[in-house]
C-alpha cells in the first residue's frame, strides 16, 4: 500500500518563508502550524511532514501537537467557516436552536462542510461575546443576539453575494 | 469648544453593528468641527452599539442602541448642540445606574480612552506608575511590598496572593526570568480579559512591566487565545507604540530597566489556561500540565523562574502603585481586597461587565446592578467559576462576594463569569453540559480526569435521556470524590464541582429525572410528553405541517393528535401553534 502523504501535492514553496523565520527558533512549532494553516486553509499531510523535517521533530510529534489543539484542521474547510458558540451563556440562551437551524438549512453536521464547499460548520466554546448570546462568528466577524430566523438571513445573504460573483 | 463622538468598538459593540454606525457617521462629519473617535467597551453590552457625545472631554450624552439610520440625526445634533432630535437615543437613568453602582479600577479606562492611541492612554495616566517607580528609585522589593499591602490576589481563578508569587520568582536564582500574562480566558461566560485588552491595552502592558521589574524578568509574554483576533491586533499595535515611545525594550525611560514583549496566540485548548500547561504550549508542545512542585516561580518557561498572572490581576497593578496599597486594601472584606470584575450574562436584563468592591452580595450585583431576570422569568441559580465552579441557588443570594464565602457555597469566585439562569434551565442538563465540556477538554495525561470525567458524563447523559437508575446519584458522588482527589491539575480536581454543587442544591431535580422520568424545567427532550389540548385546537394544521417526523394527524378544522411513539419531542409544534393548544409536560 502506498503511503497517503505522497498522494498530496501541496505547494511547499509557500511555506519556506515561515520555516526560514521560525524553524530554528525553539518552541515555535505551534506558531509554524498556525502560519501553515493560514496559508493552506488546513494542515495537509505533506505540509506536516515538511514541518517535521525542517524543525527536527518526528512526524508523530508534529501531528501529536497539531491534534491537541482545536484550532488545527486536517481537512479543507469551506470558504466561510461558521463557528457557533455553545459556551455557558450561549447554551443557556438557546444556542441549540441556532445550531438546529443552521444544520437543517445547510445540511451540515458539526465539523462538516457543505457539498458546494461554501460553508463549514463548527460548534465551539465561548467566543467572548457572552453578553450578546447566542453568538456566532463567520470568518472573524461576530454576530450576536441571534434568532433562528436571523441566522438564516445571514446565511442567505452570503449565498446571494456568492451567487452574484 | 471641542466636540467628539466616540463609538464603542469592542468585539461586542462591533458584533452589534458599531462599525456600520461609525461608517455612517464618518462622511456626515467630514469637514465639520466634530471629531469621530473610537473607544473600547464600556461594559454595557445590552445597549450596544453605544455612541458617546463629548464636549471638551466631558460626557454630554450617551446614546444607546444606535443604528446606522440614526447617523444623520446624531451628526446634526453634534454639530448644532441641540440634542432634541436624538432624545430617544439617550440612555435611560435606570440604565445609567448600572455604571454608577460600580467602582472601576481594572476597567477604569475601558470605553473611555481610544485603545489604539498611546496619547489617549497617556492622558488617562498610562505609564505614570511605571514612571513613579523608575524615577523615585523604588526597588523591586518596594514594589512587592506595595502589592503585599494592597492584598491583591490573582484574578485568574485560584486567588493566590500576587505579592507572594512575585516574591518567590524574585528570590529564585538566575538571571533569565520570564513574566507571562495568562490571557487564555477559557472559562465560557467570562470576557473581562478580552474587554481589558481590546479597550485599554496599555494598562495591561504597564502592569506587566511593573511585574517584570519586580521579579527581574527581561522578557514578558502575553498568551492570548486565538479566538480573540481584535484583542491580539490592538495589543500588537499598543506594544509597537509603547516600544517606539521607549516603554518597551532596552533602557526603559532611560534607566537600566530593560524588558522585551511578545505575544503568543493560543491554539484552542481550555487546559492551556492552567499555568503549567500554558508553559508547555509556549514551548510548542501539547498543552499538558506538569506536576507541581516545582512551581513556575522556581522552574517554568524553559525551566527558568517564571511568573504567570491573569490579565485582570495586571490591570490593577498600575493603579495600586499610583494610589498606594492601602487605598486598594481599604475596599473589600477581611479576606478579599479591592474590586473584582464580573461578566453578567445569561437570563439577565442588563448583561455586561460589572466591577464592584468585594463584599457586595450576589443579590446586589444580579438584581440591583443587573436588573434581575429578563423576560419576566424567575431567578433559579447563578453559575460562577465555569467548569470549575458551581451553581448558587436563590436561597443563597445574600452571600457576600469574597473568595472564602463563595467557596463555602460550593461555587468559586473563578475568573468572574456569572451566568444567570431562570426556571427554564434544567440543572441536570447544566451539570451534563459542564461534564461534556471537561470530558472533551481533559488533556488525557492523568487517568482520574480522563476516565472519571467521561464516566460522569455518561451517567449524566443517561439520566437526561430518561435512563437514570437508582444508585446513580451515589455512584456520581463516589466518582466525583475520586476525580477530585486523584487528578493531576486544577481541571480535573475541580471538574466534579458542577455536579456536586447541583446535587447539593437541586437534588430533587436529579431524583425527578431518575425516579419519575420527568424533567421539571421541561428541557430534557427525551423526558417530555407532548400533547394537544382538543378544546383549544382549531385544526389550523400548522403543527402537522411543521412536524419534522409527521407525528401529527387530524383533519382541517378538527382537533389534531400527536402519535406519542413517533414524536421526537422537538417542540416545534408548540412554537408554531397560535392558539396555545400544544401542552409540553
Ligand atoms: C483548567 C484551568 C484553566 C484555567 N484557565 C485560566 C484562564 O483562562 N485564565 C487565567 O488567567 N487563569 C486560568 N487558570 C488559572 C491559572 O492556572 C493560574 O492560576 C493563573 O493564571 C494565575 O494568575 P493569577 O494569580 O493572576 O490569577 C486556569 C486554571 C485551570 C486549572
Ligand atoms: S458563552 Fe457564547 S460567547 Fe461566551
Amino acid at each position: 500500500m502506498q503511503c497517503e502523504c505522497t498522494k498530496q501535492k501541496s505547494d511547499l514553496s509557500l511555506l519556506e518563508p515561515v520555516l526560514a523565520e521560525y524553524a530554528a527558533v525553539p518552541g515555535s512549532l505551534i506558531t509554524i502550524l498556525q502560519h501553515a494553516q493560514e496559508i493552506y486553509g488546513y494542515l495537509p499531510t505533506d505540509v506536516l511532514y515538511r514541518i517535521a523535517e525542517c524543525t527536527g521533530n518526528s512526524p508523530a510529534r508534529v501531528l501529536g501537537v497539531a491534534t491537541f489543539y482545536t484550532q488545527f484542521r486536517f481537512q479543507p474547510v469551506g470558504k466561510y467557516l461558521i463557528m457557533l458558540c455553545d459556551g455557558t451563556a450561549c447554551h443557556v440562551n438557546g444556542s441549540a436552536r441556532i445550531a438546529a437551524a443552521v444544520q437543517e438549512y445547510l445540511h451540515v453536521e458539526n465539523g462538516g462542510t457543505t457539498e458546494d464547499g461554501l460553508f463549514s460548520f463548527s460548534i465551539v466554546a465561548c467566543l467572548g461575546c457572552c453578553s450578546l448570546s447566542p453568538v456566532m462568528m463567520i470568518n472573524g466577524d461576530t454576530y450576536g443576539s441571534l434568532t433562528p430566523e436571523q441566522v438564516l438571513e445571514i446565511l442567505k445573504d452570503i449565498q446571494a453575494k456568492e451567487a452574484a460573483e | 469648544m471641542s466636540i467628539r463622538l466616540a463609538v464603542g468598538q469592542g468585539s461586542c459593540g462591533i458584533a452589534a453593528g458599531a462599525q456600520k454606525v461609525a461608517n455612517a457617521l464618518r462622511p456626515l462629519l467630514a469637514g465639520s468641527e466634530v471629531q469621530l473617535g473610537t473607544v473600547g467597551c464600556i461594559g454595557m453590552c445590552w445597549l450596544e452599539p453605544i455612541v458617546d457625545l463629548y464636549e471638551n472631554d466631558t460626557l454630554k450624552a450617551r446614546l444607546v442602541r444606535v443604528q446606522p439610520n440614526h447617523a444623520e440625526a446624531i451628526a446634526e445634533a453634534a454639530k448644532s448642540g441641540d440634542l432634541s432630535g436624538i432624545a430617544e437615543l439617550v440612555i435611560q437613568p435606570e440604565d445609567s445606574a448600572f455604571l454608577e453602582q460600580q467602582t472601576r479600577i481594572a476597567l477604569r479606562n475601558c470605553g473611555i480612552i481610544d485603545p489604539e492611541s498611546l496619547e489617549s492612554a497617556k492622558a488617562a495616566g498610562a505609564y505614570s506608575a511605571l514612571g513613579k517607580i523608575l524615577s523615585t528609585g523604588m526597588t523591586p522589593e518596594d514594589v512587592i511590598e506595595v502589592i503585599k499591602v494592597s492584598g491583591l490576589a490573582g484574578r485568574g481563578g485560584a486567588g493566590f496572593p500576587t505579592w507572594f508569587k512575585w516574591n518567590a520568582a524574585r528570590q529564585s536564582a538566575g538571571d533569565e526570568k520570564y513574566l507571562i500574562c495568562n490571557a487564555d480566558e477559557g472559562d465560557p461566560g467570562a470576557f473581562m480579559d478580552r474587554a481589558v485588552i481590546e479597550s485599554d491595552p496599555h494598562t495591561l502592558i504597564e502592569g506587566m512591566l511593573i511585574g517584570a521589574y519586580a521579579i527581574g524578568a527581561k522578557e514578558a509574554i502575553v498568551y492570548v487565545r486565538a479566538e480573540y483576533p481584535l484583542a491580539i491586533r490592538r495589543l500588537e499595535n499598543a506594544i509597537c507604540d509603547a516600544r517606539e515611545a521607549g516603554y518597551i525594550g532596552k533602557n526603559i525611560m532611560e534607566t537600566d530597566f530593560s524588558c522585551e514583549f511578545r505575544i503568543k496566540a493560543g491554539a484552542g485548548a481550555f487546559v492551556c489556561g492552567e499555568e503549567t500547561a500554558l508553559i508547555e504550549s509556549l514551548e510548542g508542545q501539547r498543552g499538558m500540565p506538569r506536576l507541581k512542585p516545582p512551581f513556575p516561580a522556581q522552574s517554568g518557561y524553559w525551566n527558568k523562574p517564571s511568573n504567570i498572572n491573569n490579565v485582570e490581576t495586571f490591570a490593577n497593578v498600575a493603579w495600586i502603585i499610583s494610589n498606594g496599597g492601602e487605598a486598594f486594601a481599604a475596599m473589600g472584606t477581611e479576606d478579599s481586597k479591592g474590586t473584582k470584575v464580573f461578566a453578567l450574562t445569561g437570563k439577565i436584563r442588563r448583561g455586561g461587565l460589572v466591577e464592584i468592591p468585594m463584599g457586595m452580595t450576589l443579590r446586589q450585583v444580579i438584581f440591583e446592578i443587573g436588573g434581575g431576570i429578563r423576560d419576566g422569568g424567575t431567578f433559579k441559580a447563578v453559575q460562577m467559576g465555569g467548569p470549575s465552579g458551581g451553581c448558587i441557588p436563590a436561597s443563597l443570594l445574600d452571600t457576600v462576594i469574597d473568595y472564602k464565602k463563595l467557596a463555602a457555597t460550593g461555587a468559586i469566585m473563578g475568573s468572574g463569569g456569572m451566568v444567570v439562569m431562570d426556571d427554564s434551565t434544567c440543572m441536570v442538563s447544566m451539570a451534563k453540559f459542564f461534564l461534556d465540556f471537561t470530558a472533551k477538554e481533559s488533556c488525557g495525561k492523568c487517568v482520574h480526569c480522563r476516565i472519571g470525567t467521561k464516566r460522569l458524563q455518561e451517567i449524566l447523559t443517561r439520566i437526561t435521556e430518561g435512563e437514570g437508575q437508582e444508585g446513580d446519584i451515589e455512584l456520581m458522588e463516589e466518582l466525583c470524590n475520586a476525580v477530585r482527589d486523584g487528578a493531576l491539575c486544577g481541571l480535573g480536581q475541580t471538574a466534579p464541582n458542577p455536579v456536586l454543587s447541583t446535587l447539593r442544591y437541586f437534588r430533587d431535580e436529579f431524583e425527578a429525572h431518575i425516579r419519575d422520568k420527568r424533567c421539571p424545567a421541561h428541557t430534557c427532550t427525551a423526558l417530555l410528553h407532548v400533547s394537544i389540548d382538543a378544546e383549544k385546537c382549531r385544526g389550523c394544521t400548522a403543527c402537522a405541517r411543521n412536524c419534522p417526523v409527521y407525528a401529527i394527524s387530524g383533519a382541517v378544522k378538527e382537533p389534531h393528535e400527536i402519535n406519542a411513539d413517533a414524536c421526537i419531542h422537538c417542540g416545534r409544534c408548540k412554537a408554531v401553534c397560535k392558539f396555545g393548544a400544544v401542552i409540553v409536560e
